[in-house]
């Protein structure tokens, strides 16, 4: 098993609902986000392209943010999922120095805290709430290692992209372009 | 062209706009370590080689600082923790892949051996000095007896201290500017040499002084070496390479880093140790004051220029 989400950038329209999902379903403090938008803008005027993405912690099958924990709070769950203990982790922060997607943060309470794939949802077979509420379901989140998934199909259909992979993390949120 | 925006307002507090999670409090550890495994390293050594009569200040003065600037150091990588209450983690687990880990381990190894290494040169400086317990005048005997064991095991625990200082950051692949191996050699070399700075600013016997000059001028040119190295190696390297070696090459880090940690730190008391080793009188506390300095700002700008570098997409 293999947990994975593909996100559709030409359908994304940057509404932000999968961000407020997020901060809803998961507690997250007033002033953090565990997902966020990124727009970005190509070439000059007049001759411009826009793309949206949601970004998150890309669940690296090659974690840095893993290796680098001293204490085994940050781990690797099944399916891939990395997840932090927040009665391990000490706050030293290595995981976050670490992470060249800046993924990750401090939450008030001193521990370190990023997107966790809503493995409590999953674990119970539902979607986690960003795709759950995307509005255009440009979110598509599912098993790579099975490939009759949602997921594994559209990723041989289409083009996609990963973030960074020349940092090394074999990074699972792949982008559609 | 390309621009880039997080539209959704994330402002996440010491990350956004760029990454700034180490304040002072790793630097200073960092440096500290540095400068203790120095000054453990040289102590241990000449006691290996019979030379605590010619370099008092080295041998058994310095040593009694180190298990004091080990708790300094410690204190200040608690200081920097977030999940404080949970700090005994860290001796719960032992992981080879965490330079953090091992070199919490390193540190915990080293402080009690330290303070046993600098306990155990008291009856060597007061001559009359006796424990109040009649156990600890045994077990102090027994320590000075054994004292090349200790030496070696502090020798080599102080090179693994001084090594880890550098591959603690770069560990890092995410932050281009920490990610040369180059760091590791160059905190070690630069440790070393605060270490022998140190002994140059107390030491009163001309005979130390004299080769403890010369030693630092080794270290200091082997300083230069590495740095024009980690230089070379970013510049023919990638793309964010290239970025994280132009912030000291005309962007932000340029002055301060050429000025004041090459000239001030390594050049400028390289010559006045060269003019007072040809007898020149040059006060010798200045250019052990500004290496010590340097060796300072050393780590201060290289962890905070490591948080600025980072890879685009
Ligand atoms: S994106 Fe960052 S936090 Fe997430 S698994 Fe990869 S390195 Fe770790
Ligand atoms: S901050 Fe916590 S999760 Fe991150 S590396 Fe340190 S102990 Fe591990």
């Amino acid at each position: 098993m293999r947990y994975a989400m593909a996100i559709d950038t030409k359908k994304c329209v940057g509404c932000s609902d999968c961000v407020v999902a997020c901060q809803t379903e998961n507690n997250v403090p007033i002033g953090y986000c565990r997902d966020w938008i990124v727009e970005t803008t190509t070439g000059t005027y007049p001759e411009l392209s826009m793309e949206l993405r949601s970004e998150r912690c890309n669940h690296c099958s090659d974690a840095p943010c893993v290796r680098c924990c001293p204490t085994e709070a940050s781990h690797v769950e099944e399916g891939g999922i990395v997840l932090v203990d927040h009665n391990d982790c000490i706050g030293c922060k290595a995981c976050i120095a670490s992470c060249p997607y800046d993924a990750r943060f401090i939450h008030p309470e001193g521990y370190a805290d990023k997107c966790t794939f809503c493995i409590h949802r999953v674990k119970k077979g539902e979607d986690p709430a960003c795709v759950a509420v995307c509005p255009t379901h440009c979110l598509i989140f599912g098993d790579t290692d099975d490939p009759n998934s949602t997921i594994s199909r559209i990723l041989k259909k289409r083009k996609w992209k990963q973030l960074i992979p020349e940092a090394g993390t074999d990074p699972n949120i792949y982008y559609l372009l | 062209m390309i621009e880039e925006l997080i539209t959704s307002g994330r402002n996440l507090p010491d990350i956004d706009p760029r990454l700034q999670v180490w304040g002072w409090e790793i630097p200073f550890y960092l440096y500290i370590g540095g400068l203790v495994a120095g000054i453990l390293f040289f102590s241990a050594l000449f006691t290996l080689r019979n030379r605590e009569k010619d370099y008092p200040t080295a041998v058994k003065w310095l040593p009694m600082a180190a298990p004091v600037l080990l708790v300094l150091g410690l204190g200040a990588l608690f200081l920097d923790l977030s999940h404080k209450l949970y700090f005994w983690q860290l001796y719960t687990h032992l992981r080879w892949e965490s330079p953090m880990s091992w070199g919490a381990w390193t540190l915990l190894a080293i402080t009690p051996l330290s303070i046993l290494w600098a306990f155990s040169w008291l009856q060597d400086i007061f001559l009359t000095w006796q424990w109040p317990y009649q156990w600890l005048n045994i077990f102090f005997q027994w320590i000075r007896k054994n004292r090349n064991s200790l030496a070696w095991a502090l020798i080599i625990l102080a090179l693994i201290l001084g090594m880890y200082t550098g591959i603690l950051l770069s560990a890092f692949n995410a932050r281009p500017f920490w990610n040369s191996a180059i760091l590791g050699p160059l905190f070690l070399t630069s440790g070393l040499s605060t270490g022998v700075a140190a002994t140059l600013l107390f030491s009163r016997s001309h005979k130390e002084r004299k080769l403890f000059a010369s030693i630092d001028l080794i270290l200091i040119g082997i300083e230069i070496f590495l740095i024009i190295h980690l230089f070379m190696g970013f510049l023919a390297g990638t793309r964010v390479h290239i970025l994280a070696a132009r912030l000291f090459l005309g962007g932000p880090y340029t002055a301060v880093f050429w000025v004041f940690i090459m000239g001030f730190g390594l050049i400028i008391p390289g010559i006045l140790e060269i003019l007072e080793l040809r007898h020149k009188p040059i006060p010798g506390y200045i250019p052990a004051f500004l290496v010590l300095l340097g060796g300072y700002l050393l780590r201060v700008i290289i962890v905070d220029a490591g948080q600025a570098s980072r890879w685009l997409y």
